[in-house]
């Protein structure tokens, strides 16, 4: 018999989740039952090694429990949120900012933590949120009226709040922040209202700025030449998509958002450094160690907050570091990320934008937006947008939720910069709504639609396809067992295979997916999960 | 009951189809046209031009140099004219917005019947010979096969109207999609596109029945880019078709 003592301390060891340390994060492949960051690992790949469920048994799947949220939803605040779980213990964030602590077999709530925006919010395309970093019992939350706060992961208790911008000038923190050793980093979103972006790195313990990165370098900063006059005061470059980190280069990578004005490039000529780039920086001091423009003086919105994802592969016969980047622009592009050297760079999509990318890495653009109206393809949402692709190392296979052959006619105008007020200069008009779709699907075929597309990093080509009638917002996951799962537009949560495209599994959730799905283990059974609509849809075989 | 049919649509339907972001989709515009027509048309007139120096189809406004300036003076009003307050979320307002942008990239290719026309001749023309309810509803009357044209006043000028007489295909309003599908067995089935996806189709049916079709089990389906209607040009004098124009601009959804 066990003594009492020894009973009650074996109890609250059981109850007490164990501190997750960088270590842990840094080696999350270690402990696949656990999904530690936004993207599962560091490197961004979103793959995870459980094999449980498999292309057999899929079919198999069956919904476990779901979380609805507690207060309807806002119009346009989707569901975004790329749920944390450690240890059995889920964290998810319901639009726009509720943070719930869940046990992740059961779905039953430990705690909620409600933090209320200022009523000065302003966003441009939602009250929406990313999801949620973790370091030590801490967890992380950028809070839509621009601050990034700490909870307590234990009671939801607020630790610290830090401010990023101010609300009233459009500054708000959509993103999932990313634990780099000891620090949180993040960065504003605003790119419509002229904020003046950069991404920083805040102490974890006290919230205090570690570095600062301006997006939009200031003067005397490298980069600046790149802003005519005062354009850069308004230049915007925001940051709301999270980045990753290669802990053997000490190298943190991030995308940057579109430059501002949106669709008047007359009032900033030249290429507005570091806007639609992907910044490499030295983790421990922000320093700019490299970068890539993917969309130089972009004046279609095309927005580089994609994931950057690392992957060690051959290329063309040798070892190489690369990032595999599928932009919104509609080009998937390999980089070297030790020194930024551009590799490949081809369509995924329909583009009309630009001709092709040259030998150095350049587009080669088509024409610029007018007030007559210039037709774009892909469309102001782009050939992908921040919802996160997937890396299988063992198919070798980039996953993209593509929109396919989508278009605007994208109006440039005349447009003051006003504090608060959106600064786009222009609008897009497009047949697929950007943000949330038609309850009812009219459209003809050729106005656009949805792909999860698998392809090869070393050509850019296309393996294989899936097509959906509608577009899709949903993240990809792979899996070590060939499975890859995503959603769309239309409410279908699948399961594919992963070498293959075809549908092994499918679940109508009667909402749309617009985030990225996670698996996890508890007890020794896989899940699979994913908000979708307004509510969190958590699977599982069949027992 | 008929001031709830469409005060509804208005407070609910809005936030559904309020400009997103920083883009605009036909259905914002329409969203917007709607509300334009009901609340502004009064004074600015349909096509925008009616109070002097005003003329909002211009993408010029003198008081307004941003599109939150303008919503702000859609919810506020302008002081010390008659330009009154109107009590609009963001989101209606923006979708006004998007249609007043639309009016000045819109390519007018017909202009409104310079005679005004008579409604009740029209009525018997669209009730009698025109057989427009063959296809059309209004009211409780006529087939679902095409269009509702209750209210059909509220959301279309005269100008377009008249185009979609004479030129049916030349615009074809989302919601007005028709679909035609073969079934395995070879059996046809077809009406107005309600909905689809990946793996279905949703319409209905002349009859008003509701049609839900499984896609793999359709031998071929086609959403169609023309329209089933007629033309009338040639078909109706000058002075029917401004008849027919004017009873159908006076339907504003209060026959039920």
């Amino acid at each position: 018999m066990i003594p009492r003592t020894a009973t009650l301390a074996l109890l609250l060891a059981a109850a007490l989740p164990a501190q997750v340390s960088f270590d842990r994060i840094l080696h999350a492949d270690r402990e696949p039952q656990n999904w530690l960051t936004y993207s599962g690992a560091l490197d961004g790949q979103r793959y995870s090694k459980l094999t449980q469920i498999t292309p057999a048994n899929a079919k198999n799947l069956e919904l476990k429990w779901v979380l609805q949220t507690r207060t309807p939803a806002e119009p346009n605040s989707k569901y975004e949120a790329t749920s944390l779980v450690v240890d059995g213990v889920m964290y998810t964030v319901q639009p726009p900012n509720m943070v719930v602590a869940l046990d992740a077999a059961s779905g039953r709530i430990f705690w909620t933590h409600a933090y209320t925006p200022s009523p000065a919010a302003r966003l441009c395309c939602g009250r929406v949120n990313h999801g949620l970093a973790i370091l030590g019992n801490t967890l992380f939350m950028g809070t839509i009226d621009g601050n990034l706060i700490a909870l307590d992961a234990r009671d939801g208790h607020q630790i610290w709040s830090t401010v990023l911008g101010k609300p009233e000038a459009g500054y708000s923190v959509t993103l999932a922040p990313l634990v780099v050793k000891n620090m949180v980093i993040a960065g504003p979103a605003g790119g419509e209202y002229g904020i003046s972006g950069f991404l920083a790195a805040y102490a974890a313990e006290t919230g205090k700025e570690v570095w600062r990165f301006n997006t939009v370098p200031k003067p005397g900063e490298p980069g600046h030449e790149t802003w005519p006059g005062d354009s850069w005061m308004h230049g915007s470059g925001s940051i709301w998509n999270t980045g990753t980190y290669d802990p053997d280069l000490n190298v943190i990578y991030w995308g940057v958002g579109n430059p501002g004005p949106d669709w008047n490039g007359e009032v900033r000529e030249g290429d507005n450094l570091y806007t639609s780039s992907v910044i490499a920086l030295d983790a421990d001091t922000g320093n700019l160690k490299w970068y890539y423009q993917f969309t130089p003086h972009d004046e279609f919105d095309f927005d580089s907050t994609q994931v950057p994802v690392l992957a060690d592969i051959t290329w063309q016969g040798s070892p190489r570091k690369v990032m595999l980047f599928a932009n919104r622009n509609g080009f998937f592009y390999v980089l070297d990320r030790v020194t930024g050297k551009f590799l490949l760079g081809k369509p995924f999509v329909k583009v009309t934008w630009a001709t092709g990318i040259d030998a150095d890495g350049k587009p080669i653009r088509v024409g610029h937006s007018t007030p007559e109206g210039m037709l774009v393809y892909p469309n102001n949402q782009g050939g992908t947008n921040w919802y996160n692709p997937a890396y299988s190392p063992r198919t070798g296979l980039f996953y993209i939720p593509s929109w396919m052959d989508t278009s605007s006619i994208n109006y440039e105008r005349r447009e003051p910069y006003k504090e608060g007020n959106q600064f786009n200069s222009g609008v897009a008009t497009h047949d697929v709504a950007a943000l949330v779709p038609a309850r009812n699907n009219k459209r003809l075929p050729e106005a656009g639609w949805g792909a999860i597309q698998a392809v090869d990093p070393h050509t850019g080509g296309v393996k294989w396809q899936f097509k959906m009638t509608d577009v899709t917002d949903s993240g990809v996951l792979a899996t070590a067992s060939d499975v890859v799962f995503a959603g769309g537009r239309e409410g279908y949560f699948y399961a594919l295979d992963a070498k293959t495209g075809a549908v092994l599994w499918k679940s109508m959730v009667g909402g749309q997916v617009s985030a990225g799905p996670v698996t996890y283990a508890v007890d020794g059974k896989q899940y699979v999960s994913s908000p979708a609509g307004n509510a969190v849809f958590t699977f599982g075989l069949r027992e | 009951m008929s001031c709830l049919r469409f005060v509804f649509p208005l407070l609910l339907a809005a936030p559904l189809f309020a400009q997103e972001g920083h883009g605009v989709t036909p259905a914002d515009i329409e969203r917007g046209g709607q509300v334009y027509m009901t609340n502004c048309a009064a004074c600015h007139g349909p096509d925008g031009d009616t109070v002097p120096n005003v003329n909002l189809a211009s993408n010029r406004f003198r008081h307004a140099a941003t599109d939150q300036e303008l919503i702000g003076i859609i919810q506020k009003g302008i002081p010390g004219t008659p330009m009154p307050p109107g009590n609009y979320t963001d989101a209606q307002a923006g979708v006004i917005v998007a249609y007043l942008h639309s009016m000045a990239t819109a390519t007018k290719t017909v202009r409104s019947s310079a005679n005004p026309g008579d409604a009740a001749r029209g009525k018997a023309i669209v009730e009698g010979s025109g057989q427009c309810r063959t296809c059309h509803r209004i009211g409780e009357e006529g087939s679902f096969a095409g269009p509702d044209l209750s209210d059909i006043g509220r959301s279309r000028r005269a100008a377009d109207l008249e185009r979609s007489l004479t030129d049916p295909d030349a615009e074809i309003r989302q919601d007005n999609r028709t679909v035609r599908a073969v079934r395995g067995d070879g059996s046809k089935v077809g009406g107005l596109l309600l909905n689809q996806d990946t793996y279905s189709l949703q319409l209905i049916d002349a009859a008003g029945k509701l049609v839900s079709l499984d896609k793999s089990k359709l031998r071929e389906f086609e959403i169609m880019k023309t329209s089933p209607m007629p033309s009338y040009k040639g078909k109706l004098s000058d002075q029917e078709l401004a008849d027919v124009v004017s009873y159908l601009a006076s339907l504003k959804g209060g026959s039920r």
